[in-house]
């Protein structure tokens, strides 16, 4: 997900085409969707509000609040029995969003942390949009950084509002009355509990404003906070989409096209439904849906199903000849992305220049949980539940396969077994089939539409491929004066709501990390070709930065060793603009020991990267071998991610990012031949296992600044980070990725 | 033909399939959805259940082969070495999104009660073949040492 405006981005509307904008998905979605691509005042603003047909009122949140709760806006509700549920408006897909958003409400309501529940909101964009996005979902990392102030205020709103109550109540002015873990006091002996006065403080007054803490007064915000989920996580009574069980459930899956593109031309059903179990076998654009009482069965019917493809349409291509054309691609000029001074003429009149090309492979996302919806359809209304990452978008997909209105469109989110950028579809596909299914059985059945292992493997919606080749120019001094990066490669934005972002025909998640390189470099450009291929694509965490990081930072390092300088005082000379690059840089640096003599055979290697709006620098030691092997054995990371509002939340996401990162560059390729994808289990695409993991040390750079992302930020700088330790020990440049591509043999 | 077999200590029967994999038969027949479903081919560990107390992919048992046997899930893991871990994970928040953790949970307790006091050697080979798409690998090897030095032995 990227960090773009949404509400510029976004029109939601049910009433069909309008002047002036126009529809992007496909003519099933025709009319639901829509970006505006209005001239001169530029894109929509706003989002058209989805009636509150969710909830009831205005306050109580996903379920009704209880008699003497107190509940003054959508996020909270303080109940008699001193319990305080905090709404959380975001899917919280492991990253720890509802600990986070419950510690703000928490902080400024001086609740007790061992009180607080919290509960998912439903889909119901007016109240609970993100506010960077317009829009409910969340991504780009932004989880936090728009809810850090409103989750705030709706704690702080509600303290007021008891203290309200107790002043009236003990006839003291509100100012003398003290709060503390949930309890209020006064110096005259009187005291009670948040769940004494949530009744009385339900008829005050909403106050208009509210004071916000001190950030030296807070006693949760920067401390580590116990996450909410783990002990449920670690019994094994958190519920998941998979886990749903309900009367007269059926589950289905979906035979789906071996190559991306194909259809249904025919199919015999006649052996699935002899499998006892199976219920019905239905055709659906995505494919022919097996419907059965339980999961065995739905499986053995989808495999003894007879399906005969129509692949006139199909991509068709492998992905060498994907590559060869790309390849072929880097010889010509992009279209212009950034230009400082003349790089053109700077490469001309360089002394030296040293050309390096780079090649990035599709990657699954593969999360433990593969999609998976449940779908309810009673003909007018629909309830899901699904780990919905975009509610809205959703949301107005089932509407429009449904042929039904938005607000008739019930979502539970529920926890999420990762995501990584899988569950945040532009398209809704995974919940549009579940619709369609639904809608093809015709009965108000619950069904659970689940994804196996090899239908997530291969059922692309990848991180594209991309190839770059970065040209520097040197001077005399061997100082660096001219770069030009060339990017060729899929948009992920377009031909989805999300073009809106694109300016010129640039696709932002393609070139990000690249346009925004930070170093004082005085000619430099950047360009960028886009490739139309019928593969799905999609952000995979840290999105651009998955690539970008690695040519940029290992350019640095290749030139570095060209002209025998040490990669860190490079870097430095040229970050004088960017001091928080420079500082996460130094405390890395220094925390890792750099410049001090290692043990033999080991061997270290530095990247610094900033996105979503975080700083990061990490230091990778590996123990190699002459004879090629290695193994990554620590790894030491500086973070500024503004204020860390759960220290150790940030820390566990920068240790996941970057077991995450290090997957790509070890090991994890998906290949087409032929259109087909050559994987499909976890034999094949191969992920970090444990005996990979190295240790990993987090340092978080102190910082008052506002909290900005975590969840991607700990991946780019994995990537150059290790393949710089590699040119450190075996000269090898890491020009393909992954490293299983190419040999570290000493020479 | 009914089969029956003893789950976390009650006697279970059930009718279907005797080839179905015992995963999806604790799973969607007798709503122990605590086993997860990652890989359905022995690959990555989540759907780990101690068969006769030993830690096995119940993906890969069919239900007629548990015929009769002792079959505990994490609802109803038990003993100190259980309680150690599921303590050591809790202390030390390792979980992220949560769905490989009952099956590194049930690994885990495998491996503390052959091993006391595993290295981390011991643990990569034990924990290798359970999967974590967040990368929790770091905080799960600190708290099998944390779930360790509070075990005697």
């Amino acid at each position: 997900m990227n960090r773009f405006d949404m509400t510029r981005i976004f029109a939601l509307d049910t009433e069909g085409d309008e002047a002036g904008r126009t529809a992007l998905l496909a003519p099933s979605r025709r009319g639901f969707i829509k970006l505006a691509a209005g001239a001169g005042s530029g894109l929509v603003l706003g989002l058209a509000p989805l009636p509150r047909s969710i909830g009831g009122g205005e306050a109580a949140a996903g379920k009704e609040a209880a008699a003497g709760s107190l509940a003054p806006n959508p996020f909270l509700i303080v109940a008699p029995d001193n319990t305080v549920t905090v709404i959380i408006k975001h899917l919280d897909k492991g990253q720890g969003a509802a600990t986070g958003l419950a510690s703000l409400v928490a902080e400024e309501l001086d609740a007790e942390w061992a009180s607080i529940k919290t509960e998912f909101a439903p889909a119901d964009s007016a109240r609970y949009k993100n506010l960077e996005f317009g829009v409910q979902g969340v991504g780009g990392s932004n989880g936090m950084s728009n809810s850090f102030e409103q989750y705030r205020q709706a704690g702080a709103t509600a303290r007021a509002m008891l203290v309200a109550a107790a002043a009236k109540a003990w006839s003291v002015p509100p100012g003398e009355i003290t709060v503390k873990a949930g309890k209020l006091a006064h110096a005259s002996g009187k005291a009670g509990s948040f769940g004494e006065f949530a009744a009385r403080a339900s008829a005050e007054a909403v106050p208009g404003t509210v004071k916000l803490k001190d950030p030296k007064d807070f006693v949760l915000i920067g401390k580590s906070t116990p996450r909410v989920d783990s002990r449920a996580k670690t019994m094994g009574t958190a519920l998941f989409t998979i886990d749903q069980m309900m009367d007269g459930m059926l589950v289905a899956v979906i035979a789906r096209p071996p190559m991306f593109g194909a259809t249904v031309k025919s199919f015999d059903d006649s052996l699935a439904m002899k499998v006892p179990g199976v219920v019905k076998v239905l055709a659906v654009p995505q494919g022919v849906a097996v419907l059965a009482k339980s999961t065995w069965p739905a499986l053995k019917g989808r495999d003894a199903l007879k399906v005969v493809w129509d692949d006139s349409k199909a991509e068709k291509r492998g992905t060498a000849e994907i590559v060869a054309e790309y390849k072929a691609m880097l010889d010509k000029p992009g279209l212009e992305v950034r230009k400082d001074g003349d790089a053109e003429a700077a490469l001309k009149s360089a002394v030296k220049v040293i050309a390096v090309d780079f090649e990035f492979p599709y990657l699954a996302h593969a999360p433990m949980e593969p999609m998976n919806a449940v779908v309810r359809f009673d003909g007018a209304k629909v309830e899901i539940w699904t780990g919905s990452q975009l509610q809205t978008i959703d949301q107005s997909v089932a509407a429009a396969v449904l042929g039904i209105k938005p607000e008739n469109v019930t979502i539970n989110t529920l926890w999420a077994g990762g995501s990584f950028g899988r569950r945040g579809t532009p398209d809704g596909h995974y919940v549009a089939e579940a619709c369609a299914i639904a809608k093809a059985y015709g009965q108000p059945v619950p069904i659970k539409t689940i994804w196996t292992r090899e239908d997530d493997i291969k059922g692309g919606y990848y991180r594209p491929i991309y190839l770059h080749r970065i040209e520097a120019g040197l001077d005399a001094k061997g100082a660096i004066v001219a770069w030009r990066h060339r990017i060729v490669g899929q948009s992920i934005m377009s031909g989805t709501p999300f073009a809106a972002a694109m300016k010129g025909g640039i696709d932002p998640t393609s070139v990000e990390g690249a346009n925004t390189l930070p170093y004082t470099i005085p000619n430099m450009r950047v360009e960028l070709a886009t490739m139309k291929i019928g593969v799905p694509v999609l952000w995979w965490r840290s999105v651009g930065s998955t690539h970008t990081a690695h040519s940029t930072e290992h350019m640095l390092d290749i030139i570095a060793r060209e002209t025998s300088r040490d990669p860190l005082e490079l870097r430095l000379s040229m970050l004088s603009k960017h001091p928080r690059h420079a500082a996460a840089l130094k405390l890395a640096t220094e925390a890792a020991g750099w410049g001090k003599p290692m043990p033999a055979g080991r061997f270290l290697g530095l990247a610094v990267h900033e996105s979503f709006k975080s700083f990061v620098a990490q230091v990778a030691e590996v123990e190699a071998k002459p004879d090629g092997g290695f193994k990554v054995t620590r790894v030491v990371c500086a973070v500024d991610c503004g204020l860390a509002v759960n220290p150790d939340v940030v820390k566990a996401q920068i240790e996941g990012g970057i077991g995450y990162g290090l997957g790509a560059a070890l090991k994890s390729v998906i290949t087409m031949k032929g259109g087909v994808v050559e994987q499909a289990n976890f034999d094949t695409y191969d992920v970090l296992r444990m005996s990979e993991m190295p240790r990993v040390e987090v340092l978080i750079v102190p910082s008052d600044q506002p909290p900005t992302g975590v969840g991607e930020p700990g991946v780019p700088p994995i990537l150059p980070a290790v393949a710089n330790a590699m040119l450190a020990a075996s000269g090898v440049r890491t020009v393909a990725l992954p490293m299983t591509r190419q040999s570290y043999r000493r020479a | 033909m009914p089969i029956s077999f003893t789950v976390n200590g009650a006697k279970r029967t059930v009718d279907v399939d005797p080839e179905t994999p015992l995963l999806w038969v604790l799973r969607d027949d007798l709503k122990l959805t605590g086993t997860k479903f990652g890989c359905g081919a022995a690959l990555c560990g989540a759907c780990n259940v101690h068969l006769d107390g030993e830690a096995v992919r119940s993906c890969q048992i069919q239900l007629q082969d548990a015929a009769g046997r002792d079959v505990t899930t994490i609802e109803g893991v038990t003993g100190n070495v259980a309680k150690a871990v599921q303590d050591a994970w809790i202390k030390l928040d390792v979980v992220q999104c949560g769905y490989c953790q009952t099956g590194q949970v049930m690994a885990a307790i495998g491996l503390l009660t052959q091993i006391a006091k595993p290295s981390d050697d011991d643990i990569d080979k034990a924990m290798d073949g359970n999967l974590c798409r967040c990368n929790t690998y770091h905080r799960i090897r600190l708290a099998i040492h944390e779930a360790a030095k509070t075990l005697p032995g």
